[in-house]
């Protein structure tokens, strides 16, 4: 298998959530973001945060039935880093050295994938700040059964309801609720 | 249909969880009712966003716990010890042309300065040097006086002259006094102010208090009988004039000075300063004051300074002679050394040409 059949293995891995893909990709390219955030003033949890964000917008990316990654893994790994990164320096009005960030100018164009993370991530902050908002038991209910993905009767004995008639009805409030929420911010 | 239903219908539908049939009623009335079609559209939206967000959660859990995972093991790092090491090597590569240059200048520069200072060094080594009288190095601040003598008769064929120096008499029988370092060799001929030259043999030897005796063996000696010095074993006073003779060249030289200081290099007092131009050759001559008694014996003298010369005091070599006497029953007697002040009130010359018969050159050989 060649490398890059190795990498689009990877990427349906990390589509599927798979653990061992995550790992994978996380060893091989965790090193290289790393080295260049620590580089350009920043910490470990600053490191952590822009890989683990670009790893999010490698996924968003792969989910897309469109998808088609035009250069190594690695490359597109760092060109993302490296845009996170200074657009969080500047946030914070840290200065910038010129030389190091701007000498390796991304290869690829990378401006569309990142306009398309931050409309996710909106998203992503909207839904959050939703759940947020509406509070026990609800948003514990919710997160069971729509992100862990528990059937109704797990919900009946971990929240106690009777019955499952009675734990859909509840789950069906809290759900109209959620919804209110999230469109009260969505469609502005 | 209650809305709970509906929405229970919609996730159905969504699920494709319906039978063929309900599904194709379901979109009948979608068609039908733009109310219902609005509400399935956003509820599409939501649960699609909710869906998002749920694996977005999911990948984001799964990238925390990696992350944690894989620094347990030790696949990527993130403790003090490698930042520190990461920092270090990244200023090297950020800095190493710098560091190159600035290390050349350096060394140039360390090059023309040590090149300055050995062509002109003197000025700065006495600094150097006078610092380094704190240190107890007596033997490197401080030359000892003695010279290379070159030409001998009575020297055995072969020999090579290792040192010499001045001696004097304490015994007219033929015993002399000398530094302990003027005997470098393992013998020594002595010569008197005329040149004659006499075999001796080496008797007593002090290295602690650098004294030594020598006693002529020579049958062409002809003994004195008395001595015209005494050796004053008491104090004597700071400014006192004193005067030396010895041998820094072949012919015996005459030089004078005063007392400078009640006690010698580095506050020893086993010695005391002075002020006399003592050369080479001048160790082991005797120190008269001004009545011609022995005060001392020049021993050394401070190499970075002019004219300052210390001489063994008189104490010290009548405790020498006594700790010899205890060793030798064949030791001559301290109270020998006691003369009527012969010279006593007698001008520099006069006391010179009696004095000078006494004095002796020691040639050291191996």
């Amino acid at each position: 298998m060649n490398s890059d059949q190795k990498e689009q293995q990877l990427l349906r891995g990390l589509v599927e959530n798979d653990t061992k893909a995550i790992q994978t990709i996380y060893a091989g390219n965790f090193s290289l973001i790393q080295a260049l955030v620590l580089n350009n003033n920043g910490s470990y949890d600053d490191a952590r945060d822009v890989f683990q964000e670009a790893m999010v917008i490698l996924y968003e990316k792969a989910c897309k039935s469109d998808f088609k990654l035009t250069c190594q893994l690695k490359t597109y790994l760092y060109a993302i880093s490296k845009r996170l990164w200074l657009k969080k320096l500047k946030h914070h009005g840290l200065f910038v050295s010129n030389t190091d960030l701007s000498i390796l100018e991304p290869v690829i164009a990378v401006e569309e994938d990142l306009e398309m993370a931050e409309k996710k991530d909106e998203e992503f902050q909207i839904m959050e700040s939703a759940f947020a908002k509406l509070g026990e038991p609800c948003k514990s209910l919710l997160e069971a059964f729509y992100i862990q993905k528990k059937s109704m009767a797990d919900l009946v004995e971990i929240f106690g309801y009777t019955n499952s008639d009675n734990a859909k009805t509840q789950k069906y409030k809290c759900l109209m609720r959620l919804k209110k929420l999230f469109f009260a911010q969505y469609s502005k | 249909m209650s809305e709970q239903l509906l929405i229970e219908s919609l996730e159905r539908y969504f699920n494709d969880e319906m039978l063929p049939e309900e599904k194709a009623y379901f979109e009948q009335m979608r068609l039908e009712n733009p109310e219902l079609d609005h509400m399935v559209v956003s509820h599409k939206i939501f649960m699609d966003k909710m869906a998002q967000f749920a694996e977005r959660k999911k990948l984001m859990t799964s990238l925390s716990s990696t992350h944690d995972h894989l620094l347990e093991k030790g696949s990527i790092a993130e403790d003090q010890k490698k930042i520190s090491k990461g920092k270090i090597v990244q200023l090297w590569h950020r800095y190493k042309k710098t560091t190159a240059i600035a290390a050349c200048i350096a060394g140039l520069t360390a090059l023309i300065i040590s090149g300055v200072i050995s062509t002109f060094g003197t000025a700065s080594r006495q600094t150097v040097e006078l610092l380094s009288r704190d240190i107890e190095q007596l033997k490197k601040t401080q030359d000892y006086q003695y010279s290379q003598i070159k030409e001998a008769t009575k020297l055995p064929e072969g020999a090579v002259v290792k040192s010499g120096g001045s001696a004097f008499l304490i015994d007219g029988k033929g015993l002399l006094l000398t530094n302990a370092h003027v005997l470098k060799g393992s013998s020594a001929v002595v010569a008197n102010d005329q040149g004659q030259e006499f075999k001796t043999s080496i008797v007593y030897v002090d290295h602690v208090k650098d004294l030594a005796i020598l006693k002529i063996t020579d049958s062409d000696y002809q003994p004195f009988k008395t001595l015209p010095y005494d050796l004053k074993s008491t104090n004597v006073s700071l400014g006192a004039d004193v005067f030396t003779l010895g041998y820094p060249r072949n012919d015996i030289t005459y030089n004078k000075g005063y007392l400078s200081a009640l006690s010698g290099f580095d506050g020893d007092t086993a010695t005391v300063q002075i002020s006399l131009l003592a050369n080479p050759g001048n160790s082991g001559g005797p120190v008269f004051n001004k009545y011609g008694d022995i005060i001392g014996i020049l021993s050394t003298r401070e190499a970075n300074a002019q004219g300052v010369t210390f001489a063994i005091k008189s104490q010290e070599i009548v405790q020498a002679l006594q700790s010899w006497q205890e060793k030798d029953t064949s030791a001559v007697n301290v109270s020998a050394l006691k003369s009527n002040h012969n010279l006593k009130g007698v001008n520099r010359e006069q006391q010179l040409t009696a004095l000078r018969q006494y004095v002796f050159n020691v040639k050291a050989y191996n």
